[in-house]
């Protein structure tokens, strides 16, 4: 049966967090972890998510959850699944949520080798493209163009100059049991992935859009249309890896337009006309490579 | 059901500080209300229970009874997604002043 708003677990598992409002991260863990239920152990590095979620003696998860040391999400995620194991505990979920900075740089090696050892554990990474719980740096998530306190926009640098790093190929090509990627604008697609995730035994990857006002530069009240957009004029795309093979689950008609997109958000506001036909090239190349190679 | 809840408020000293870095779950011990400048208002009658604001919202703070939103105030950020996703516009935004 598929997830859906009436079929999600009514317990909160992640209340009374101090993310900013209209915190895109803090939704993806909220509704993962009702997919997951109560048994979920999360495991949270240093980045957001830990940052508003542990804050003593305010401790907003009812379920069981760590936070790790920044790089070491997947180890230990490794170690928890290994423990419970060897406790003859059977019914629970290891479940991360990593930033895109805590996945893509500096926690890539511990993910590599987890899934190198296929350990039977949920990665999640909620993207919201930058360090943001330091303020705004650059990772290598964030897309280009976009203007971070490391990759500042003046007359010759137009924010930064370096593409977003193809993070679900990269985890995709260790042949990984299933990896995804979703956007919390479109809710009941993350939520079947995740539910489908808990269900396959070894490594599981989920690459989640969370976009972020403060670091954006966008209303607090459009994070979901903004997480609806980036799919719709095709920047970022809904798929899986499963079985060795890629799949695109949806493939838009007519894509919306990426300038519409780019020009709604603070980071972005100084591209040039240029620019965006970089972006906008960019895009139709990703989608002939998707149309040509994936199912 | 279960969710973190709000405890009496009180003072930690050091020597009740744990230890091994772990407590209970679910321990809250503030609320989030005051961050808001508007607050979202459900107009029951407009309201048809399709659960969208409660799907969304960020906090987690709407709840659906008997069929309609319900809003947990003390934890609701005033973000206004519920408002913008409910389909038959049953919530506004309103001042909080
Ligand atoms: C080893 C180490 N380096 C740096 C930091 C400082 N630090 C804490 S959170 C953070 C940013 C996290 O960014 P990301 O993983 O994208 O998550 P976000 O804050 O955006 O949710 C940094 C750099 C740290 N805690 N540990
Ligand atoms: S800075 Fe961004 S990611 Fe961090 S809590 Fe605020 S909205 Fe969420
Ligand atoms: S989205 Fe609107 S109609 Fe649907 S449950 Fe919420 S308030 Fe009611
Ligand atoms: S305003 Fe934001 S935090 Fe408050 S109920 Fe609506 S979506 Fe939730
Ligand atoms: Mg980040």
């Amino acid at each position: 049966m598929s997830v859906s708003a009436k079929t999600l677990d009514k317990n909160e598992y992640f209340y009374g967090h101090k993310a900013c409002a209209g915190c895109g991260g803090s939704l993806a863990v909220r509704n993962a972890l009702k997919v997951l239920g109560k048994n979920a152990v999360a495991v949270l590095p240093a980045g957001c998510m830990s940052a508003v979620g542990f804050n003593f003696p305010q401790l907003c998860f009812a379920n069981n959850a760590i936070i790790s040391t920044f790089a070491g999400t997947a180890s230990m995620l490794t170690g928890i699944e290994a423990g419970f194991r060897r406790r003859g505990i059977k019914d629970f979920t290891a479940v991360g949520f990593a930033g895109d900075g805590g996945t893509a740089d500096i926690g890539i090696q511990a993910l590599s080798g987890a899934i190198d050892r296929n350990d039977n554990i949920i990665y999640i990474c909620y993207d919201n493209e930058a360090y943001m719980n330091t303020g705004i740096q650059k990772s290598g998530l964030t897309p280009f163009g976009a203007k971070t306190t490391t990759t500042p926009a003046g007359q010759n640098i137009h924010g930064n100059i370096r593409p977003k790093k193809n993070m679900f190929e990269i985890v995709a090509a260790h042949d990984i049991p299933y990896a995804a990627t979703a956007t919390v604008g479109y809710m009941n697609d993350f939520l079947n992935k995740v539910e489908k995730a808990s269900k396959i035994q070894g490594t599981k990857y989920i690459h989640v859009i969370a976009p972020c006002p403060t670091g954006w530069g966008i209303p607090v009240s459009d994070t979901i249309d903004a997480a609806r957009e980036i799919v719709d004029c095709g920047l970022w795309y809904l798929a899986e890896y499963e079985n060795h093979t890629f799949k695109i689950n949806h493939d838009p008609k007519n894509f919306t337009s990426v300038e519409a997109y780019l020009r709604k958000q603070a980071r972005f506001k100084h591209l040039t006309d240029e620019d965006i036909a970089v972006i906008t090239d960019s895009r139709d190349k990703k989608w002939e490579f998707i149309r040509k190679n994936w199912n | 059901m279960i969710k973190p809840t709000l405890r009496e408020q009180k003072i930690f000293p050091f020597a009740d500080v744990p230890e091994h870095t772990s407590f209970e779950a679910g321990y809250l011990v503030s609320v989030n209300s005051g961050w808001r400048s508007i607050r979202p208002v459900v107009n029951t009658a407009a309201c048809i229970g399709c659960m969208q604001c409660y799907l969304y919202c960020p906090d987690g703070v709407i709840a659906i009874q008997d069929g309609k939103a319900v809003i947990d105030y003390d934890f609701c950020k005033g973000c206004g997604i519920c408002s913008k996703i409910c389909k038959p516009s049953a919530i506004q935004m309103e001042s909080e002043r």
